[in-house]
């Protein structure tokens, strides 16, 4: 698969994420946008998954950490086939499966997240199950980097180090802001890579835009023996739609008609 | 109801589960520096691969056994009923509960076994917070005899379990050589009786069993019944009791509010509203001291039950 179909790839699935929230009137566009490049270079290329079999026991662990990037993890889902493409339609209404935070009952989804800093801990979860029963698969989680405050991020990182799960990926989304503003003026993350290295981690900090930079940090992983790895993704919020880029009061607002139809212009 | 030796249910929960885990081997047992208290030293030492210790990391340690269970294994969860329930709850309401996993969450030295180290270390809250949450079992054995039937049982069965045990001893309410009826969610009557039925749950049921002996003495029948299985409840035998006797009176070691005394009344005023008497912890951090100091503090003797049953049929 070449660079240039996974980019317009990425580009549709931003397409489809802002279709769902702007019909469902719901969602979080800034940190959906951000994540794009990272889960289309992970479900295209990375992961060994099999929409056919979603409960295949030697599947790659996918965990959205950052449940409300929901939206281009959905869309990703539909044109995988996990679920129908109609199905998209349905996000956020009344007794949809496609709830605003995603849950196993989705096939492909593997941990109902929405509440930070949970996802890390299952994917350790997961990672030692791998390691017990001797398989092969790798567990990767994705994780906002707001959610770096959440105390128990670190309770996990602490026993994935422990446990040298080399079989185990965070990925931090890595766009700056989060709700209140800027996450160094929300609560100070950096040096954020020499934290995670004191954990115990090997840290690699990449393009998270760069289809082909992600797809190399990937297959190269466990770049270290014996350690889990962290990416450090630098993106940013809202990527794709000029005006919405960089923008902290785009974490979650809804766009107007005008608004809407500048987004599908820029992402068509 | 005479025993030779005691033994903490904790005790008895982990060697019943050691014992199965060696031909079970999706059985892994988890814990945060609490090998000690959970008497599971046995698992760490000669069942290493099925024995994961994630250090005081009670959010950590929950959702790690989130993970496995998603992955085909049975976790069994051990930490302090105190920490387990409270620290780590959100992990137990979405990661256990809301994801439905098959993780057992073995809550030990609960209530208020740890009694002189004060309110950080009782759990009084935790039958409330946990029986609260949707997909959740919540079961208290009642002896150590209870407890090997409840392992057994939570083994084949599917789905988030949350069991309190107390740290200390406790005496027999069932004997070790008969088969003893125990199935999730149906209670076993202990003793039959038509003026009065004490409910309790847990490893104060024995003390409301002897205050229904010494409730016979008075001339007073009361029906005792062990709740082991406060969610889901058993409603028949509630509403049963409601209509057969004139009084209904609940004992726990738990805070009046929220647990045992509340899912009863719930039952009871849906189908059959009688006079209730819940007896427990009485919504304060509890006084310290030692367990059997707090327990009679707050009148869960039997002594205190039976008086507090006599006068309480007076006024009806």
């Amino acid at each position: 698969m070449d660079i240039e179909y996974l980019e317009k790839k990425a580009k549709e699935i931003r397409r489809t994420a802002v279709e769902m929230i702007y019909k469902a009137k719901s969602g979080h566009i800034g940190g959906s946008l951000s994540s794009v490049d990272i889960l289309v270079t992970l479900y295209y290329i990375i992961l060994r998954v099999d929409p056919k079999r979603p409960d295949w026991p030697d599947r790659d662990r996918f965990i959205l950490s950052k449940g409300h990037s929901v939206e281009g993890y959905y869309a990703i889902l539909a044109d995988l086939g996990f679920i129908e493409k109609e199905e998209l339609d349905t996000y956020c209404r009344f007794n949809s499966c496609l709830t605003g935070h995603p849950t196993v009952k989705v096939p492909g989804v593997e941990a109902n997240t929405g509440s930070l800093g949970h996802g890390l801990s299952i994917g350790v979860g997961m990672a030692l199950a791998g390691k017990i029963d001797k398989k092969d698969y790798k567990v990767y989680v994705l994780m906002g980097d707001g959610e770096q405050a959440e105390g128990s991020v670190w309770e996990a990182s602490m026993c994935a180090s422990h446990y040298k799960l080399d079989n185990l990926v965070g990925i931090v989304d890595r766009n700056k802001l989060q709700i209140g503003g800027s996450t160094e003026y929300v609560m100070s993350l950096e040096d954020l890579s020499a934290k995670w290295k004191a954990f115990g981690w090997k840290v690699i900090e990449v393009d998270g835009h760069s289809i082909r930079e992600l797809i190399e940090v990937f297959e190269s992983i466990p770049i270290s023996p014996n350690k889990p790895t962290l990416i450090v993704a630098h993106t940013v919020k809202g990527k794709g739609v000029s005006f919405i880029e960089n923008r902290a009061e785009w974490h979650h607002k809804i766009p107007n008609n005008e608004e809407f139809l500048e987004m599908v212009k820029e992402l068509s | 109801m005479q025993q030779e030796t005691l033994l903490p249910c904790r005790k008895v929960f982990s060697d019943t589960l050691f014992e199965l885990a060696k031909e079970d081997r999706d059985i892994v047992v988890l814990t945060s520096d609490s090998r000690g208290s959970a008497s599971v030293e046995n698992f760490a030492k000669y069942l290493p691969d099925q024995f994961i210790e994630v250090g005081i990391a009670e959010q950590n340690l929950v959702s790690i056994a989130s993970g496995l269970a998603g992955c085909g294994k049975k976790p069994f969860v051990f930490s302090p009923a105190c920490f387990l329930s409270t620290r780590s709850i959100e992990q137990i309401k979405i990661d256990v509960a809301y994801t439905n996993r098959n993780v057992k969450l073995i809550g030990v030295s609960g209530g208020v076994s740890y009694g002189p180290l004060g309110s950080t270390h009782h759990s009084v809250e935790d039958i409330a917070f946990m029986r609260a949450i949707p997909n959740m079992t919540v079961i208290l054995p009642a002896d150590i005899n209870q407890t090997r039937i409840l392992v057994k049982k939570l083994v084949s069965h599917s789905g988030p379990v949350y069991v309190r045990m107390g740290r200390n001893p406790v005496e027999d309410v069932y004997s070790s050589q008969e088969d003893i009826p125990f199935e999730i969610g149906k209670a076993n009557i202990l003793r039959e009786g038509k003026d009065v039925a004490i409910i309790a749950t847990g490893e104060v049921v024995r003390i409301a069993y002897e205050a229904g002996l010494l409730l016979r003495e008075k001339g007073i029948n009361a029906r005792i019944i062990d709740m082991h299985t406060v969610k889901p409840i058993d409603e028949e035998i509630i509403v049963d009791s409601a209509r057969k006797t004139k009084l209904i009176v609940t004992v726990e070691e738990h805070n009046v509010k929220g647990g045992l005394g509340s899912a009863v009344a719930e039952v009871v005023v849906r189908n059959f509203p009688v006079k209730m008497v819940i007896i427990g912890i009485n919504d304060q951090f509890a006084v310290t001291g030692s367990q059997m100091e707090i327990l009679k503090y707050y009148g869960i003797t039997r002594e205190d039950i039976c008086n507090t049953v006599v006068e309480r049929l007076k006024r009806i």
